[in-house]
């Protein structure tokens, strides 16, 4: 494995470790539920696809082999993390949980007391 | 120089774990803290990339899979206990 392969690698798991941190940070300071949410399902989904992209390129380099659990583990993290985001988002404004008292404006208040 | 900044990236993705926790603890909602518990295994799979790489092994792959999918299936499951109270419906008319 030569140095630039290291760097490639390093450089990809620190930005990995950096969106990781961002969202984070955002979970631990946003005002609201729902801002908490768009900071975690966001960030934290590039965060772990770099770090991840990241070791299958050091496998790579290191083996000579793209290892497919790798990939699909990639794909399965792009695909399922934004559905987990918008439905557990979508459970907390259903069950009541309420906006930031900084918010302008909630289109969806009509159809929040519909019987079923 | 490569073991050295995959050290440092653990260490850094113990913190974002530790925040997440903090938000666990302190979250006002339910819903918080299974967002926090979402962020915690999706860390926790970056977490066991970094170390298959640092031990150069690739008997970890298959956690990584494993955790994905843990992770979608309990956060969907927890959620519709939030949203309607029950998880597995009953059939209406038999």
């Amino acid at each position: 494995m030569s140095a630039t392969a290291e760097i490639i690698v390093a450089v990809f798991i620190l930005i990995g470790v950096f969106l990781s941190l961002v969202s984070s940070f955002g979970v631990m300071r946003l005002p609201d539920a729902y801002t908490r949410n768009h900071a975690a399902s966001k960030s934290t989904t590039l965060g772990v696809m770099s770090t991840l992209l990241g070791t299958l390129l050091f496998f790579y380099f290191y083996e000579g082999i793209i290892h497919s659990r790798i990939l699909l583990g990639i794909i399965l993290i792009f695909v399922t993390a934004p559905v987990a985001g918008h439905i557990i988002s979508r459970a907390a404004y259903n069950s009541g949980v309420e906006l930031s008292e900084r918010t302008v404006q909630d289109d969806l208040k009509d159809t929040k007391n519909i019987p079923k | 120089m490569i073991e050295m900044m995959l050290s440092t990236a653990l260490v850094l993705f113990a913190i974002a774990i530790a925040i997440a926790l903090y938000r666990i603890i302190r979250g006002p909602s339910i819903p918080d803290r299974v967002v926090a518990l979402d962020m915690i295994v999706v860390n926790l799979i970056s977490g066991i990339a970094v170390i298959s790489v640092l031990l150069k092994t690739k008997a970890f792959l298959e956690v990584i899979l494993i955790l994905g999918i843990l992770a979608f299936i309990s956060t969907i499951a927890l959620s519709k206990f939030i949203e309607r109270g029950v998880i597995i419906e009953r059939k209406r008319n038999r």
